[in-house]
């Protein structure tokens, strides 16, 4: 999976730059993840741009993220949702769970 | 213009083949006539639905027939549309999968597929068919 990690004034940002997140892939991420927490990295940007479809293995990745983060007393956040992305957040009810964002600036000011 | 089109699959049980199937599904759905803005959401849900159901019959087959295709017919008719997924594993009962808790506090990582299904699709079943099992799945198109 390509993604791209950058740390900016403390959190940590994933740009996903794959156009699906889906059960074959989604594996990846939550390792990705896994490693990240391990490390004591506790504020996570997820930034979904490029991700043009996501399913239920998906979301599970993002959920399992977002329990770490909180376990960890640190957050998970996600920006740029694409059409098929938001709607499948909003019939899972996920968008009243997550902070969602426009952009990872918007994302990156919650956090000041 | 006549909705028709019936399209039977054959794919080996692997998420590799998932793009694939999302691809068909959008490409039928843009087939089916019916107005431009219904048929970019069928299309969109398409794709969900075939990745969902494909993924479900992967789970399901792969513990006791990990080498068995896994069969997709996509039907098409002015009234509905269909999809069937046949596997060949143990199979579930699908009305025993819950509903997803929505909290923050009780979300679980997994269990939304089925959940999926039946929101987007007017009617899911899954049942017994010749030594295997069938995923039905249909939305009313009339």
């Amino acid at each position: 999976m390509d993604i791209k990690t950058e740390l900016t004034e403390g959190v940590t940002v994933l740009f996903i730059r794959e156009d699906r997140l889906d059960a074959n892939n989604s594996e990846e991420l939550k390792v990705k993840l896994h490693n990240l927490f391990e490390k004591d990295i506790k504020d996570l940007i997820i930034d979904l741009k490029d991700v043009h479809f996501i399913d239920s293995s998906g979301l599970g990745v993002l959920v399992s993220g977002y329990k770490n983060a909180s376990i960890k007393h640190g957050s998970l956040k996600l920006s740029n949702l694409q059409s098929q992305v938001k709607s499948l957040f909003e019939l899972t009810r996920l968008h009243r769970v997550f902070d969602i964002f426009m952009t990872v600036d918007d994302a990156l000011q919650s956090y000041k | 213009m006549k909705n028709d089109i019936d399209i039977d699959i054959t794919i080996p049980s692997h998420t590799r083949y998932l793009r694939m199937i999302s691809m068909i599904g959008e490409k039928v759905a843009q087939e089916i006539d019916c107005p431009e803005k219904i048929r970019e959401k069928l299309s969109c849900q398409l794709a969900v639905v075939l990745t969902e159901g494909l993924v479900n019959a992967i789970k399901h087959a792969s513990s006791t027939a990990p080498d068995k295709d896994i069969h997709v017919r996509i039907n098409v008719s002015n009234k509905n549309l269909v999809v069937r997924i046949y596997d060949n594993g143990v199979g579930f009962d699908l009305e025993s999968v819950p509903t997803p808790c929505f909290t923050s506090s009780g979300m679980e990582e997994k269990g939304r597929g089925i959940f999926i299904l039946r929101s987007l699709m007017d009617t899911v079943k899954y049942t017994r068919s010749d030594g295997g099992n069938v995923l039905e799945m249909r939305k009313n198109l009339a």
